[in-house]
This record gives structure tokens, sequence and C-alpha cells, in this order.
């Protein structure tokens, strides 16, 4: 069984984002960055598919600057058989320009399962998946919190809105991991220092073709200043009285 | 001449979702701006006749794809028949449901394009749409514009404001083919396990009383749901209480949870960390209490109260309680 997980590289959840002076990017200084939250699970989940399966091979693919060969290897360290680094200039790219040059690597090469995480938590997007798989002409499943294999099919659960889709599909397809998949492992001391051994294969990206242009990059709408109206429970009144007449939500 | 503004329309059971009206009542804002038609776009099954109200939303064409194979969602076939209405499109609007944000995807690499995800903002500037978006878990702000093709864009719930219907207005309902592919049918949804509750969504909720570890324990939740119900609410939850298994991850808020915008917020032993705030901070009105006066959280609250929520909470219901007798 072919399983590669997408993976990014991006900054610590915890990571203070200042807007730099140029209103187009962000101030790197002091920012951490780390393997994207939800491709752990995505990650995760390969790998349990794998250790299931008894057979496979799990490869993990990073686009962006030379530094994601690192996240590359933090995979590798979770337990993942080997990297490919869709190597990337300073070149600005949207969703769609980053879903081609993946799917161009993608293209032609075995592959029975690809796993994405939900969202890469600096854009935000949830898109580049969905993408992927169209670009490929394979089928998609999003923000899964439970995989099943049978066979050459899939079951995956989908929570939507009041409910949770039960969705069935036929392998080759891709995936993306929702919080609540699975429990992401560490990376052991041991699976740490087999990962530097681990073959990581480098090549540049396609070049891609950007259809979103950023205008901008603003700092948030400031909240209005905080009010500590009170005390304990006799500050109640007080609130009631706040949220009936001066917001006038209740 | 450019195209008109296409909006897709979601539903379930044959019911239009909210989300979507806010969807098409910013598409008619748009469309006016560029001076061009607002489309809308919806799929399902046994939902042609359903499909008038659209015209009430401005909307001056319904199109209608109607078909059993329809009747749960199918990404690929959706976004065929979505792209298929929006090759010359302006802009293609969806809400940023479940839904939408799995189809946006799909519909835009079917049209070569990108997608401005959970907008909050989109106006129209000499003549281009431009499209305003969290990034970062909302700790930045990006301003985006389209570089050919459409500005395929999704948009936050509970951000723009849905138009009140105008029942006088009529508009004739197109039906469109089933014009898809065998292969845009290989993710089938076969079934719907409805949640055990009839719960409020928390993304379409209009106010949320959400729960950290300052409530102790599941054995408190109680307090959450009560004032929850009082206010005709949803429950949500910070992680940290997700984690310890008080409450499903359904309930999560923030940067790996669910991402909110009600009208009102109240957040009970939440401490504040920046990830929860991610989820939430969009929130018009945001009401804290915390027994610790220099938590993080009273740094985004309107309003703020000090103190044990095991004893505030109670008396807080109470009050709510006797102003909807
Ligand atoms: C990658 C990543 C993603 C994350 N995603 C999320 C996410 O989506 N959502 C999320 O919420 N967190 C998320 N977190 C976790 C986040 O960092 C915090 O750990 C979490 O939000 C803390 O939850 P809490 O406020 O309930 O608990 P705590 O931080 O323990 O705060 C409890 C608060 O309750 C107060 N308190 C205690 N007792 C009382 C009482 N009797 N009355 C009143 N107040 C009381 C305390 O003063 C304190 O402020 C994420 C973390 C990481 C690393
Ligand atoms: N530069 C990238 N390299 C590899 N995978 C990526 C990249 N960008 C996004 N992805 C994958 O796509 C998922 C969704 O990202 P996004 O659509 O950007 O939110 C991520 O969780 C990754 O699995």
């Amino acid at each position: 069984m072919n399983i590669v997980v997408c993976v990014k590289r991006v900054p610590d959840s915890s990571a203070r984002i200042k807007v730099g002076a140029d209103n187009k990017s962000i101030d790197p200084a002091g920012v951490e960055y780390v393997l994207n939250p939800y491709d752990e699970y995505a990650v995760e989940e390969a790998l349990k598919l794998k250790e299931k399966a008894g057979a496979g091979e799990v490869t993990i693919l990073a686009l962006g600057g030379p530094e994601s060969a690192e996240t590359i290897r933090k995979a590798l360290a979770m337990g993942a058989d080997k990297g490919i680094h869709l190597k990337e200039g300073s070149q600005g790219r949207d969703f769609i320009a980053t879903a081609q040059a993946i799917a161009a690597e993608l293209k032609g090469r075995p592959l029975d399962i690809l796993l994405f995480g939900n969202k890469a938590i600096d854009d935000d997007g949830a898109q580049v998946a969905a993408m992927v798989a169209t670009l490929l002409g394979i089928p998609f499943v999003s923000t899964i919190t439970k995989l099943e294999l049978n066979g050459r099919n899939a079951t995956a659960h989908r929570p939507v809105e009041g409910g949770v889709e039960v969705v069935e599909v036929a392998l080759p397809a891709a995936f993306s991991a929702q919080k609540g998949l699975n429990e992401p492992r560490f990376a052991s001391l041991k699976g740490i220092m087999a990962a530097k051994k681990k073959p990581l294969e480098e090549k540049p990206a396609v070049a891609g073709e950007p259809r979103l242009v950023l205008v901008r990059l603003d700092n948030p709408p400031a909240r209005p200043v905080p009010r500590i109206v009170g005390t304990g429970k006799d500050a109640v009144p007080a609130l009631i009285k706040l949220l009936r007449e001066e917001a006038k939500v209740i | 001449m450019p195209g008109p503004v296409v909006v897709f329309v979601e539903q379930r059971d044959g019911k239009f979702k909210r989300a979507s009206f806010e969807a098409l009542s910013e598409g008619r804002r748009l469309a006016t701006a560029l001076g061009v038609p607002l489309h809308a776009v919806t799929a399902g099954e046994g939902i042609a006749d359903a499909a008038k109200e659209l015209g009430q939303y401005g909307a001056d064409a319904v199109k209608v794809a109607d078909h059993a194979k329809l009747k749960t969602y199918a990404n690929a076939a959706y976004a065929r028949i979505v792209s298929r209405q929006a090759g010359s499109a302006s802009a293609v609007l969806m809400s940023a449901s479940a839904l939408g944000k799995d189809l946006a995807g799909h519909v835009a690499a079917m049209l070569g394009t990108s997608v401005a995800q959970d907008c909050t903002e989109l106006h129209v500037e000499g003549g281009q749409i431009l499209a305003k978006r969290p990034v970062y878990a909302g700790k930045a702000y990006a301003t985006l514009a389209v570089n050919g093709g459409p500005m395929v864009a999704t948009l936050r719930p509970n951000v723009f404001k849905a138009a009140a219907p105008d029942a006088s207005k009529t508009v004739a309902v197109e039906n469109l083919p089933l014009d898809a592919r065998d292969t845009d049918f290989r993710a089938v949804v076969k079934e719907i396990l409805a949640s055990a509750s009839k719960k409020i969504e928390l993304t379409e909720a209009n106010v949320i009383v959400s729960g950290g570890r300052g409530m102790k324990g599941p054995e408190n939740w109680g307090l959450i749901t009560d004032l929850a119900a009082a206010l005709g609410g949803a429950a949500g939850a910070s992680r940290a209480v997700v984690d310890a298994g008080w409450r499903p991850h359904e309930e999560q808020v923030g940067q790996t949870g669910k991402t909110v915008s009600p009208t009102l917020y109240i957040a009970c032993g939440v401490s504040g960390a920046i990830q929860h705030l991610a989820g939430m901070s969009s929130s018009k009105f945001i009401v804290a209490i915390n027994k610790d006066a220099d938590a993080p959280i009273f740094k985004i609250a309107n309003y703020g109260i000090v103190g044990d929520v095991l004893e505030v909470l109670p008396a807080l219901t109470a009050e709510v309680k006797k102003l909807r007798e």
C-alpha cells in the first residue's frame, strides 16, 4: 500500500504574529515553526494504516523553502519511510499554485491513499487537499474523524453541522484529517536518529500560477476596551443591564 | 461585459440554510455594485419548488439541479454543476460551512483558480472584487484580489447580514441537467448520523456559552447548558475540556476546533489561550467569567466578571430566566 502524506511547515500556534512594515508579510522575528498540527493527525493515520496492513510505504511530501526539510524529518521521526521535498524559492503561492505543484509531483506515482491535514494553520485554507484531489482525478473526503479500510474501499466519518456524514469511497482516494481522528505519537529518540538516515529526495517545485493577489495584510480589527463589570455573583445584575441596554443582545 | 455573481445555496432535507441567505444577500450587494445579475444555484432532490423562495433574496435567476443522485452531498458532482454555471462569472460565493469549505476547493480547481476562504468582508473597488479574510487564526487579515477568472469566495457564517425576503418578488426556476460524470460520484454519503440531541449547531448559533477547565469537571456542565438553553444558544468548550474527555470534539472552539462568530459569546472558566481566541475573537460581544483577574480572556472581553463560575453561572441563569418569563 502506497500512502503519501502532504505536510507543511507553519508558525507555531502560539506564535505572536505581527504584520510587517510592508503590509504584505509577517514580521519573522521570534516566530517559531512547527509541523502543521493537523498534518500530525494525517501522518499518524498513515502509520496506523501501514501497521494494520502489515506492509506498505509512507512517503512525506512538503513544498516549501529549505527549512521544510526539517518538517519532513519530523514526520520521518514519527515513523514514515521517506520524504520528498519540493523546493521553492521566495515566490508566494496561493492554494491553487500549491496544489498544482503537489499534483504535478504525484501524477503517475503509485498511490493508494493520499492524506492531508484539514487546514494549514498559517493560511487557514482547507483548500489545497480538494484541489490536489481534483487535479489528480481521485475522490476526496474532507475533515475526517474516522477511517476504515475494507479491501479497496474505505469508509470515512465527516462531521458536518448537526451530524456526521458516513462517506464511502473507492481507492485510490484522498482524505484530510480533522482533530479527533487519532492521537499523534511522539517521535522517540530512536525514531529521531533513524530519520536522519531515511531517504529525502529534493527537487525544484514546478512553477505555479497564483490567481489570488495579496493586496495587503493588516492587523486584526481592534476590539472595544474591555470592562470588568464586578466581582462574584453580585455583578450579575450589572452584567444583565449592560447586555440588555448597551449591547442589546438579550 | 463581466459575468454574473453566482451564489451556491446549500440545503439539507429540502430546507435552505440561513448562512446561504447571508451569502445570497451579500451576492446581491456585489452584483449591484458591479452592475451584473445575481444567479442562485442549488442542488438536491425534490427542491425545485422550494427554490422559488431564492428569488425573494434578490436572485435574478434561480437554477436548480434536482436529482435523486444529488440528495446527499457528492462533492465532485456538486462542483461540476456549480463550475459549469461559473465559467464566465465575476464571483462564485458560498457559505463557509462544512459543505461550502469542501465544495469551494473542488469548484476552484475545476475552474483553474483559487479560493478566498472564510471571508469576513467583500467589497468592490474600481470594478474589482476585494476579499478580506482572517489568516494565522485571526492574528492578521489578508485582503485579496483575483488575477483573472472569477473570485471564488466562502463567507464566514453569521458575519454577513441576511436581507429580509421580499415575498413580492418571483423568479422562474430553471432546471439544470445532471451535468456530472460517473466518476464524480465516487465519494458518496451513505448515511448521516444525526447528533443525538437536537442541539443548535455551534457555527450557526447566535449565542454560545462555552466552558473551560475552570468548570472543574463534567458534573458541572449542566451550568453551561442551562445558561445556553435559557439564552436559546449552543454550548461550546475549550480544548482542555475536550482533551480531558468532558465534552466531545464537535463542541471544541478554537484553532483546532470550530471557528464561531456569534452575537454573544460567554466564556466560563476559559483562560483565553491564543488558540482558543483563534476560534471566537470575531464574536460581536464577548463576556468572560473567570476567577483570575489577569486571565488573558479579559483582554478581549467586552464585559468581565471576576469570580467563581460555579457561583456566578447559577445566578446569571436565574436572572436570564426571569427576563424570559
Ligand atoms: C496546536 C494547538 C492547538 C490548540 N487548539 C485549541 C483549540 O482549538 N481550542 C482551545 O480552547 N484550545 C486549544 N489549544 C489549547 C490552548 O493552548 C489551552 O491549553 C486551552 O485553551 C486551555 O483551556 P482552558 O482555558 O479551559 O484551561 P486553562 O488554561 O487551564 O484555564 C482555566 C481557567 O479557568 C479559570 N478558573 C479556574 N477555576 C475557576 C473557577 N472556579 N471559576 C472561574 N474561573 C476558574 C482559571 O483562572 C483559568 O483561567 C491548542 C493548543 C495547541 C498547542
Ligand atoms: N506547501 C505545502 N506542502 C505540502 N503540503 C501542503 C502545503 N500546503 C498545504 N498542504 C497540505 O494541504 C493541507 C491543507 O492546507 P491549506 O489548504 O493550505 O489549509 C495541509 O494540512 C497540508 O496537508
